[in-house]
């Protein structure tokens, strides 16, 4: 497959961009423990977005993997996860704050580190959101991709070091012209003291035509009923 | 083992400043001054009454599922929780609980999402993101938009999240009378669809009213 465009996003970087449906974006970590924040708009409808409940729900999964869609609150799909090399990726955590991120790894100020200070996912976020036209009020739960935070039946979360070796990869196929919303900050659970963010790759790709048999769209009855509905959505539009 | 934490309150009906029914499907928004303290009560067991928080002094700052339970690191609602916005702000306490579990995951049905979890021929029927938009678009000139929506409380539900990370749907936690009551820590607005829901078994396919109380600190 051709690679037509990639980026690395540095520990602590950020990114956005409108992605058209039908390619696919490959984030590959280039170290060990990676978490990139990620967060999903309509592209010709901001007001439609990823939506964490209405994705758990219709799949009956509180994690994400291969053959899972991110889907959005007008009951669509803006993306799949078409390859996984890691098998869960986190729905629950959120993103960190900078009070959070000080407290955490001690107080960091550009004044003093220049650009190695250690920034927030939600200044991260915010700050691409405001270049669209949008902002805290649009900032929703995220999906944190590379990390793993199981759930005890007491309902205590724990987050899975050692989940993401370097190379670990995961796939999406945008299914809808989307704002992608990206945010290369560490997991809000995750105790290293350290703050524990390397570079991320993503590549993309033309994605092939969906098959018959496609995984994403029959992984559940769900699935194929939101893919029904961003078809209809897309007939009356082009 | 589930764990479930039930702690009655001391407060007297009779006291109370406020006191709404709720009817099945219908919504309410109301302010809550710090101190404030809002009772919401199952008046026939087993509803759903969908919840949103916003902070009045700052309303594009509203609560946020993701920051609460990971700043609590528990997934569940029950005595003891503190409710956090999308900024890290606390918005309220949940002071009293006897119900014992809320759910912080399911969100609110919505036409969109029913079309997915059941059935297209749904897109009609009633549901909460409707109740929501409805109340939003008549507070403060039209200030609120479906942008302003946000993963929401269930009060009143379970559900689950396994060890496995899956999803379960675990009703009958909740019985006639229950209650959860939150004390707001700043000035907020509380926003709740009396979940209409007619596609869930949780409720016997009968959605029921929930009653809101309010006292003075």
């Amino acid at each position: 497959m051709n690679r037509i465009w990639d980026k690395t996003i540095e520990a602590g970087g950020k990114w956005s961009g409108t992605v058209g449906r039908g390619k696919l974006l490959t984030f590959t970590a280039l170290r060990a423990g990676a978490n990139v924040s990620l967060l999903l708009y309509n592209a010709a409808d901001f007001t439609e977005r990823y939506n964490m409940p209405d994705t758990l729900k219709a799949q009956h999964t509180a994690h994400l993997t291969k053959g899972n869609v991110l889907m959005s609150d007008n009951g669509r799909v803006l993306a799949a996860i078409t390859e996984d090399s890691l098998g869960w990726h986190d729905p629950l955590g959120g993103y960190t704050t900078r009070e959070e991120t000080d407290a955490k790894y001690g107080e960091s100020t550009y004044q003093r580190e220049r650009n190695g200070w250690l920034r927030s996912g939600r200044e991260n976020l915010t700050v691409e959101l405001t270049r669209s036209g949008l902002g805290v009020r649009d900032l929703v739960p995220v999906v944190n991709l590379f990390s793993k935070i199981v759930v005890d039946e007491a309902g205590g979360m724990h987050f899975m070091s050692g989940h993401c070796p370097e190379g670990a990869s995961v796939t999406l196929r945008i299914e809808m012209d989307a704002l992608v919303v990206l945010s290369n900050t560490p997991h809000p659970l995750d105790p290293s003291t350290a703050y524990p963010s390397g570079p991320v790759r993503i590549e993309a790709f033309n994605a092939p035509p969906i098959g018959e048999d496609d995984l994403c769209v029959h992984y559940r009855p769900e699935n194929r009923r939101a893919y029904e509905n961003t078809w209809d959505y897309y007939a009356l539009m082009r | 083992m589930a764990v479930f934490n039930r702690v009655e309150s001391e407060r007297n009906v009779a006291e109370a400043i406020y006191d709404k029914t709720i009817m099945a499907g219908d919504g309410w928004m109301h302010e809550l001054l710090p101190g404030q303290v809002l009772r919401i009560v199952d008046l026939e067991g087993n509803q759903a009454a969908d919840t949103l928080f916003y902070d009045a002094d700052n309303p594009d700052d509203r609560y946020s599922a993701a920051k609460t339970i990971a700043g609590q690191r528990n997934i569940y609602l029950t005595a003891g929780s503190v409710l956090l916005a999308e900024s890290g702000a606390e918005l309220l306490r949940i002071v009293a609980d006897t119900c014992g579990r809320h759910d912080t995951i399911g969100g609110a049905c919505s036409a969109q999402s029913n079309t997915v979890r059941y059935a297209h021929e749904k897109l009609h029927m009633h549901n909460c993101r409707d109740t929501f938009m409805l109340q939003l678009a008549g507070y403060e000139g039209g200030r609120f938009m479906k942008r302003d929506l946000a993963p929401n409380i269930n009060f009143f539900m379970n559900v689950p999240v396994t060890p496995e990370g899956g999803l379960e749907f675990a009703d009958g936690v909740s019985a006639p009378g229950c209650y959860v009551e939150l004390q707001s820590i700043r000035r907020t607005l509380a926003l709740i669809s009396n979940c209409p829901q007619l596609n869930n078994p949780c409720n016997a396919y009968n959605p029921t009213p929930v009653r809101v109380l309010i006292w003075d600190c």
